[in-house]
């Protein structure tokens, strides 16, 4: 495999596994628990890494894993005192413990492979230099450990797909069932955590959250199911990490930086084009539905003057002007459209409604 | 164990003893004791903070009660959650969430399926019959946020009877509904009851009690009384649960309600 391959697969490996708990996240309003997990690990790194002296070790993992938990419960104990709310909670508790584990590597750990640099930022084009050999293939380490852990995420999600599914809806049935929330809660946080020190490798801790939040807000704008959100999600990762990837190529840039960009780029887009949720489509539909409520403004005035003595003046076009207080174009343009739908048609500049425009004015007044 | 619990109540379909709530130092539910025959459809109602969601999720464990003891049919609910079901208020869950309205419905049955088991065509019949027995059939395939509040509180009740429970707890189910759904709601709640069915509703709506329920608790942090709607749901009752908040609960007709009257076409009144 050339070293462009590779980082290619390792860069969709780690979106793929950060895309596939972000929906989760999303759905619990949870993003910026993930922010804060995806620095506070590195102080469960840091101090595995002091205990056992090997970058490679598996216990790694665990350490980030246990400090993932720990950050979650802390950030609910103070939550839970009402002192603090829970935002606040999240920056008081992810920058002590993430500072920690910088100001632990800067003084102890300095010259080790571990460098402040790389963890924060990720140095995805060293990665294929350090290698691992598992089942006799000849693997850049980053791939094997994110390989690890992206099917450790399908598994989990497949497994637990129903109970995640119910304990994110409606934990209180879900806890009703038996199924215990707080048990898939802390299961889905050291997940993330795991998830996340892979994906240090390929983007660092700054630029984890942007593969974990902004693929799956995204897909949430997308789709209104949960197993096409998993999908979309994973395809926006794994698509904006291989652009992200060209892009630094084609800028001579820093891969990480490019990978979240592109997510980024893609939010953005589907923020707007989105078939049903978009900015656009909005738009549209409020426009659309100004100009619907417009005709039947007319329709409905015209039904009410309609043989009355003030017939003369009330349905005269300019008086609509001054009557709904309409601006003069636009009076005009309703009208005429009022006039090619065939509800209104205009004689000496009288209004009148025809039959049909009559009955669409009495149907609309009865709803 | 407890010494003075009641002793040959074991047909009682719900039995609270002594249930005691409290976030931190202030109860919520004070000594409460309870006791429901099976086959009763059973209003609670009470003014705003006297407990009544909280006694419901005391009763299922989703809040950790200080005392107490709750048996369902003569056994505690984790050994009868299978018997019940249960309706949270409407607001509880994000309505935004990427799930269809079959989908809700069939969650229903996740509890009998337990762990790891997944719903398959048995659940999506049972949920599609749900479905047309509160006329919600053709929503089926709808995307939950595209319902109406009354819409809404139907694909709950239809979730509720996939569920296929003999004690139903149900929290403020009329909450935010309209005329008719009111109405298909109670008929549909009557025919649990018919079923045998025993039926708990956290209720706001004291001029309907007498309607459509057939058993009252009146709560105020303790249990004011708690029986027949005939017999407890009286003038003093209401008055020892509300205080002089009554007139004002009472939600008459006329602008100006007397104080102290009570504005419920409840049997048994003497003012």
């Amino acid at each position: 495999m050339s070293a462009s391959l590779e980082i290619q697969l390792i860069a969709v490996t780690a979106a793929t596994g950060c895309a596939l708990v972000g929906v989760f996240l999303v759905l619990r309003s949870m993003a910026m628990m993930a922010d804060a997990i995806s620095h506070t690990v590195l102080l469960g790194i840091v101090l595995i890494f002091f205990i056992v002296q090997d970058l490679q070790s598996p216990w790694l993992l665990i350490g980030a894993a246990a400090m993932g938990l720990l950050t979650v419960s802390l950030v609910e104990a103070l939550n839970r005192t009402k002192l603090v709310k829970q935002d606040a909670a999240i920056g008081l508790v992810f920058p002590a413990l993430f500072s920690l584990a910088v100001i632990l590597i800067s003084r102890y750990a300095r010259g080790v492979h571990l460098d402040v640099d790389m963890v924060i930022m990720g140095e995805l084009a060293l990665a294929p230099f350090d290698r691992v050999t598992i089942f006799g293939l000849d693997l850049p380490h980053a791939l094997a450990t994110l390989s690890a852990i992206l099917l450790i995420n399908i598994v989990f999600i497949l497994v637990f797909y129903k109970e995640l599914k119910l304990s994110t809806f409606d934990p209180a049935l879900a806890a009703a069932f038996g199924f215990s929330p707080a048990l898939l809660h802390y299961g889905l946080m050291a997940l993330v955590s795991v998830t996340a020190v892979g994906a240090f490798d390929a983007v660092g801790a700054i630029l984890v959250v942007a593969l974990i939040v902004t693929p799956a807000a995204s897909a949430y704008l997308l789709t209104d199911d949960l197993r096409k959100m998993l999908l979309l999600s994973v395809a926006i990762g794994a698509g904006s990490a291989l652009a992200g990837y060209w892009l630094a190529r084609l800028l001579d840039a820093n891969i990480a930086g490019s990978m979240a960009t592109m997510t980024g780029v893609v939010f953005l887009i589907v923020f707007v084009l989105a078939p049903q949720r978009g900015v656009l489509t909005q738009l549209r539909r409020q426009a659309l539905q100004r100009w619907r409520f417009a005709q039947t403004m007319l329709i409905i005035h015209l039904l009410h003057h309609e043989g009355a003595p003030d017939a003369a003046v009330e349905c005269r076009a300019e008086h609509l002007q001054a009557h709904l207080r309409w601006q003069p174009d636009f009076a005009a343009q309703v009208i005429r459209d009022a006039e090619r739908s065939g509800a209104v048609h205009q004689e000496r500049g009288l209004l009148r409604l025809t039959d049909h425009g009559r009955r669409l004015a009495e149907a609309a007044m009865v709803r | 164990m407890n010494t003075h619990l009641p002793v040959a109540t074991t047909s009682a379909a719900i039995e609270v003893t002594d249930m005691t709530v409290a976030y931190g130092d202030k109860p919520v539910l004070w000594d409460v004791d309870l006791e429901t025959p099976p086959g009763v459809l059973m209003a609670v109602v009470g003014p705003n903070g006297a407990g009544k969601t909280t006694l419901i999720k005391a009763i299922l464990g989703l809040v950790p009660a200080a005392a107490g003891q709750v048996l369902i049919h003569g056994k505690p609910y984790h050994a009868q959650r299978q018997r019940v079901g249960y309706v949270p208020q409407r607001g509880s869950v994000d309505w935004d969430f990427p799930t269809s309205v079959l989908d809700v419905v069939m969650m229903g049955r996740y509890g009998r399926l337990g762990w790891f088991r997944r719903p398959g065509k048995a659940e999506r019949d049972l949920a599609m019959q749900a479905l047309e027995q509160v006329g919600m059939a053709e929503y089926a395939q709808r995307q939950i946020s595209q319902l109406s509040g009354g819409q809404q509180q139907r694909v709950f009740l239809a979730r509720a009877l996939v569920q296929d429970a003999d004690v139903y707890f149900m929290d403020e189910p009329f909450q935010g509904v309209d005329a008719m759904t009111e109405r298909a709601i109670v008929d549909l709640l009557k025919g649990l009851r018919s079923a045998g069915k025993t039926v708990v509703v956290v209720h706001h709506d004291l001029q309907t009690v007498s309607e459509y329920f057939d058993w009252v608790t009146l709560l105020n942090v303790r249990c004011v009384a708690s029986g027949p709607v005939s017999q407890v749901f009286t003038d003093e009752n209401l008055r020892k649960t509300y205080g002089g908040r009554i007139a004002f609960v009472g939600r008459a007709n006329n602008a100006e309600p007397t104080p102290g009257r009570i504005s419920t076409p409840a049997p048994a009144i003497g003012v």
